[in-house]
């Protein structure tokens, strides 16, 4: 009877459990795949789970993608699960992007800049039709990337610097004294947002929701017409000052993509006028999240600079309440739960309803019926 | 005492999952929830080990509260045995080693999601309710900079003609669940989705009312012994459910009712939704027209 399996209990779940282990494993005579090689052939994957998940470790995010059988918003869930465990014995220094050794760097504003256009790895250009010989149980061992023939700048001058002789586009310059930067994994969301506050919640959001609302922005739904500026991916220092020694010292390196994207027209009122900015930094080789998030900073910054919030992308309320996939993902899943309590309450009313709707139908009718008709007395 | 039992050997997660700074952050913001009756604090949520929206709010007000001596009890709809209600249970049985019961007067801590129990409960307990959205103005207002105003100056209005437009469209006020209280003559509040039928049981209670809402990052409270108002009209007083039926195992009269799709040749049975009062109900001798069926005994077959 369906209602004694809602009532399934605890033997239920343990069966499902069970069930969805044997699942996970598929085939038991195809061998099963080792973190390992899910950390080096599915690095994309493990570089979003991080992103998302808000923290960076290969490893671990390997394990969450098996464990999730390639589910990567589960993955993401597991890891912030995990994440929200862990003790905090400090803050790093800020990072200095300037520094990065990357990997791949490329800007469209301009046809050539300081350091050069590197191309990098990637799936620009290439042309997306199926390659069976990986089909075919990978086929030949792929050559070896060639080295360059010269040794790439380093370090490579970024997009700021480019323009920064001629004040053309605004500068992101630190604040030393501004207070510790917002963090949402210790207090709730606060509006107005600052930056920090923004910009924390963008890096953890879902790839797919900002890639929308930047693509919105594009489409109409905003003024939007940015250009990427710089776009630069590559391992940059974790610096950290134990307290015992008091200097910092390389803890580590963290695999970061960064995106500058710039308003597409001069910005002014009663300063001179210049370009505008938006950031985008993520975890990990995510260039279509990184540039999303650099063109929804710009939107918020426009609605901030007094632009009409008259799109989505430039509410941040809707944009910061609506990003993150775990919160998302649960809220609309929960509507698996029972309900029945509140629909019961429902029924109530809306039998009443229909009875009473269903009343007044049957006095109108009678009344009808006793009364001669208009039509009729014309005829 | 022995906290370390249940969590040292497997995980190196702290008693009651959460680590001590974290349920310390949850007490003080309880405690300001308490102070302040109604109003909806802000709080540093964290992520769960369960779905945001199946109950991390009430799990986290629970694991900042619960210590070895306690006994849990968890319902979901009213009932100990629906599967969310089961996992949260076995969530407090595995991180904080405590004792569990179905039994509500048994109970110190009571974990629900939409009902409260139909026996009155006493001092000394707390009632903790797993709670989607706690702004009760969000469906009239989407933003919260917004609705947080509209709190700080008390200016309800909106709320009153949201019940006229219902009582104009409807001829009545036709909230089933998440019906809108007045706490202490202050705060407006929604009883998490709760049907009205339990809306008087938050007023004048001896236990403390909790409400934690993970998602939303906000915990609210109602403290012993407070005033909770239902909104209503002069003309159109609040009212709670009533059935013309009475529970078909126990023959309760009095408790809120589930109705039971038995085919669907439009056939029902109506049954206690709080499964514990059925079963002391039907222990004591009570009957209800179809006493013995199988759905009665469906909780003892699970075990």
């Amino acid at each position: 009877m369906a209602y004694v399996a809602v009532k399934g209990g605890e033997a239920a779940i343990a069966n499902a459990h069970r069930w969805l282990a044997e699942e996970r494993r598929g085939d038991p005579s195809v061998p099963e795949l080792d973190v390992t090689q899910i950390r080096e052939q599915l690095s994309l994957a493990i570089d979003r789970v991080m992103c998302e998940g808000s923290c960076y470790d290969r490893d671990l995010a390997a394990l969450a993608i098996k464990q999730a059988r390639g589910d990567i918003q589960e993955a993401v869930f597991m890891i912030r699960a995990y994440r929200t465990t862990l003790p905090r014995f400090g803050a790093s220094e800020p990072l200095n992007t300037v520094e990065m050794r990357a990997v791949r760097r490329v800007s469209a504003a301009f046809k050539d800049i300081p350091g050069g256009q590197v191309l990098g790895p990637t799936f620009d250009y290439t042309h997306r039709l199926l390659d069976f010989t990986l089909a075919a149980n990978g086929g030949a061992e792929a050559p070896p990337a060639l080295e360059a023939e010269e040794p790439q700048q380093y370090p490579m001058p970024n997009i700021g610097s480019v323009f920064a002789h001629e004040d053309l586009l605004e500068s992101d310059a630190p604040t030393p004294d501004a207070p510790e930067p917002y963090d949402l994994t210790r207090q709730p969301m606060r509006f107005p947002a600052g930056r920090d506050q923004r910009l924390q919640a963008l890096a953890r959001g879902d790839e797919g929701f900002l890639l929308g609302l930047a693509y919105s922005g594009m489409r109409g739904w905003g003024n939007a017409h940015p250009l990427c500026g710089e776009i630069r991916y590559g391992d940059v220092s974790v610096e950290f000052v134990p307290e015992e020694l008091g200097f910092p010292i390389e803890i580590g390196e963290l695999l970061l993509t960064e995106c500058v994207m710039i308003t597409g027209s001069a910005q002014g009122g009663n300063k001179a006028p210049q370009y505008g900015r938006g950031y985008g930094l993520v975890f990990g080789h995510c260039e279509r999240k990184s540039m999303s998030m650099a063109m929804i900073d710009i939107a918020l910054k426009a609605a901030d600079a007094g632009d009409a919030v008259n799109a989505p992308v430039k509410d941040e309320e809707f944009v910061l309440y609506h990003s993150d996939n775990v919160e998302a993902s649960g809220f609309v899943q929960h509507l698996k739960l029972p309900h029945y309590v509140d629909f019961q309450a429902g029924l109530l009313t809306i039998r009443k309803l229909r009875a009473e709707y269903f009343e007044r139908q049957r006095t109108a009718q009678e009344a009808q019926a006793a009364a001669p008709t208009a039509t009729e007395e014309l005829v | 005492m022995n906290p370390q039992k249940s969590n040292q050997p497997a995980q190196q997660y702290s008693y009651a999952y959460l680590d001590e700074q974290t349920k310390r952050m949850i007490r003080r913001s309880i405690l300001k929830a308490l102070a302040i009756p109604g109003y909806q604090v802000p709080f540093g949520s964290r992520e769960m080990p369960v779905p945001y929206g199946w109950g991390t709010g009430g799990i986290q007000v629970t694991a900042a509260l619960i210590g070895p001596d306690d006994v849990f009890k968890c319902i979901d709809q009213g009932a100990d045995d629906t599967t969310n209600a089961v996992s949260i249970r076995q969530f407090f049985a595995k991180v904080a080693d405590v004792a569990t019961t179905e039994d509500t007067s048994e109970a110190t801590i009571i974990q629900s999601r939409h009902r409260i129990p139909e026996k009155t409960l006493k001092q000394g307990q707390i009632m903790v309710m797993q709670v989607p959205q706690p702004e009760p103005l969000r469906t009239m207002e989407a933003r919260e900079t917004e609705t947080r105003a509209m709190h700080a100056y008390e200016e309800y209005g909106v709320q009153y003609v949201s019940l006229y437009q219902s009582v104009a469209a409807h001829g009545r006020i036709t909230i089933g669940a998440t019906y809108p209280v007045m706490v202490n003559e202050r705060y407006l509040m929604g009883p998490s989705p709760i049907p009205k039928f339990d809306n008087p049981k938050i007023n004048q209670s001896e236990a403390i009312m909790l409400f934690g809402a993970g998602r939303e990052k906000r915990i609210y409270a109602v403290p012993p012994h407070t005033d909770v108002r239902s909104l209503d009209f002069e003309d159109y007083p609040f009212e709670v459910q009533t059935w013309d039926e009475i529970c078909a195992l126990c023959g309760s009269e009095d408790s809120y009712l589930d109705e039971v799709v038995l085919d669907d040749q439009g056939n029902r049975m109506f049954v206690c939704s709080d499964t514990h009062h059925c079963s002391v109900r039907r222990d004591a001798g009570h009957a209800g027209p179809l006493a013995g069926h199988a759905l009665g005994s469906a909780k003892e077959a699970a075990e």
